[in-house]
């Protein structure tokens, strides 16, 4: 590898750590972005001579806090410190840097500085936006890129959403136990969100949007350094892996959805596929389950068929069970009347879906899965008027097309039940 | 007539959270390059399994206590050495974990930390 290849990885693999305990210094989110991007030009500078420093983090810290302090010498800028000193004040001090490092509030300190991205008083898109550009460090035109927008509409809405969380206020002080869970609560929720926004992009799109699948799977990975016998942490990563190791099956050469059993199995990722089983299993262990957990079982049940026909569908509709009381929501009774449908036939499918006619009805998977259900029982014009309800209640050009072929096929009477969603 | 030869094992250290930050370009071209020394040495007969782990955070830990105890996470005592492992399959992390138990009882004291691969091939070396 390159040294400038190895400075990359290692300032991306610093940054949360490195940034953290300089906002908890600073207590200022963009003093605390300057000092690691000052420190990170540094590095960039005087590492190919040098050589790394043992601790990479402690270095940046050290290096970016005295820049800071410099330029506000200089400018006779106000900065506020925090009392507790977030790093030694001392000048030759990597030891004690170290020390600090290593101790525990460096956990809360990440924790903090995901927290401030992913508050609550922002909205989901600013959470990501935030997250993406402070705790990932990627770059605004790429943000930009991923989200449609052009850079200084993205640059305005970090700004903003920064101005927001100035006014909120977040704690420095060290957080009680459950103030703690509820930080770790809504920073899972934003790195699930963020791969969402990269797994739900179809087409044109999915290319700009597919670093923030990596960028979720990287927090999550963080998140469950920090809390390693979290079972929830370890249900996320378990979920987000399993997902991603279908990108490489999951569109077609035309930027088509792929549904999942049509998908060819082998360019599933094994390496993701047996990392996120084997997360998921170890979180089952803890006997304390949870709404990511469940879904990464499901998932995981999906990602052990080595054909379509060998999916555990008895256990899936179980799962989705459970997780209709951890999480109950329409959508997740909708998937799991696919499951149903699977194990008891589509009449049983069709009878788990109707409570949900009037509370789905602008919702295009719903209309899809009704249509198919009715296909399969031979309720060819009733599927049909479905079908037509869906397509006309399709966002993408996919989806649409996916819809079309449904009654292609029923026109040729060689109608297949498809679950919409799983692809 | 075959010449005195001895089996080695070289093990991997590293950053994992550095090497997990590498690109995917980066990674491969690491990847590439490992490659080439193994077909080397696979070519003359000299190479055994390689192996790549997942990362910590999928690793438990059999505490060989008694009764054992299963612990998250990779084995972090740094009195203890590596002193050997086992490539076993299986059909789940609840299977592995049985297979460490078994081992466990035979040999008392210590740790077995469980770790899944991403990687592995059996490669071809006779003793």
């Amino acid at each position: 590898m390159s040294d400038l290849g190895w400075i990359e990885a290692a300032l991306v693999s610093a940054r949360p750590e490195a940034v953290a305990a300089l906002l908890r210094y600073f207590r200022d989110l963009d003093t605390a972005e300057e000092a690691f991007q000052e420190a990170s030009l540094r590095a960039l500078r005087t590492w190919p001579e040098n050589g790394p420093p043992r601790n990479v983090a402690g270095w940046l810290v050290m290096v970016g806090r005295n820049a800071a302090l410099d330029v506000a010498r200089r400018t006779g800028r106000h900065v506020t410190l925090s009392e507790d000193h977030g790093a030694p004040a001392v000048d030759d001090a990597e030891q004690e840097l170290v020390e600090y490092l290593d101790a525990s509030a460096y956990r809360d300190d990440i924790l903090r500085l995901m927290f401030v991205c992913c508050h609550p008083a922002l909205p989901a898109t600013q959470q990501i936006a935030l997250a993406l550009r402070i705790v990932c460090g990627l770059p605004v035109p790429q943000i930009a890129r991923a989200f449609l927008v052009g850079e200084s509409a993205m640059e305005q809405r970090i700004t903003r959403a920064k101005a927001r969380i100035a006014a909120a206020g977040v704690g420095f002080e060290e957080p009680g136990p459950v103030e703690r869970s509820e930080r770790l609560a809504a920073v899972l929720a934003t790195a699930y969100l963020t791969f969402n926004e990269g797994y739900s992009a179809l087409g044109d799109t999915a290319g700009a949007r597919a670093p923030l699948c990596d960028e979720a799977i990287r927090l999550a990975r963080l998140l469950l350094r920090l809390f390693p016998s979290e079972p929830e942490v370890m249900g996320l990563l378990s979920l987000l892996l399993l997902q991603h190791s279908r990108h490489a099956a999951r569109f077609d050469d035309d930027g088509q959805v792929i549904l999942l059993d049509d998908q060819d199995r082998r360019k599933w990722s094994r390496r993701a596929v047996v990392e996120g089983v084997t997360l998921v299993e170890k979180a089952m262990r803890h006997g304390s389950p949870g709404p990511y957990q469940v879904q990464a079982a499901i998932a995981a049940l999906h990602a052990r068929a080595r054909t379509p026909e060998e999916t555990d569908w008895a256990g899936i509709d179980q799962l989705y069970a459970a997780l209709e009381r951890h999480a109950p929501s329409p959508v997740v009774t909708l998937n799991r009347s696919v499951a149903i449908a699977r194990v008891q036939g589509p009449a049983a499918g069709l009878a788990a879906l109707e409570p949900l006619a009037k509370v789905l009805d602008g919702y295009f998977n719903f209309h899809g899965v009704r249509g198919a259900f009715l296909m399969q029982l031979g309720r060819t014009s009733e599927a049909k008027v479905s079908f037509d309800r869906a397509i006309s209640l399709a966002r993408t050009v996919p989806e649409a097309a996916h819809i079309r072929a449904h009654l292609d096929r029923m026109e040729g009477c060689t109608g297949r039940l498809e679950d919409g969603s799983l692809s | 007539m075959k010449v005195f030869s001895m089996l080695y094992a070289v093990l991997c250290y590293n950053q994992e959270d550095v090497v997990g930050s590498r690109s995917q370009a980066e990674d491969d071209a690491v990847m590439g390059r490992l490659q080439t020394v193994n077909d080397r040495l696979a070519k003359a007969g000299r190479l055994g399994p390689v192996a790549r782990l997942l990362p910590t955070t999928a690793a438990a830990t059999l505490r060989k206590s008694d009764p054992p105890l299963i612990i998250d996470g990779p084995f972090s005592e740094t009195k203890e050495q590596l002193l050997g492992f086992w490539i076993v399959d299986c059909q789940s992390l609840d299977e592995a974990v049985a297979v460490a138990r078994d081992l466990a009882s035979a040999d008392p004291g210590g740790a077995y930390e469980i770790r899944p691969l991403a990687l592995y091939q059996a490669g071809d070396v006779a003793q």
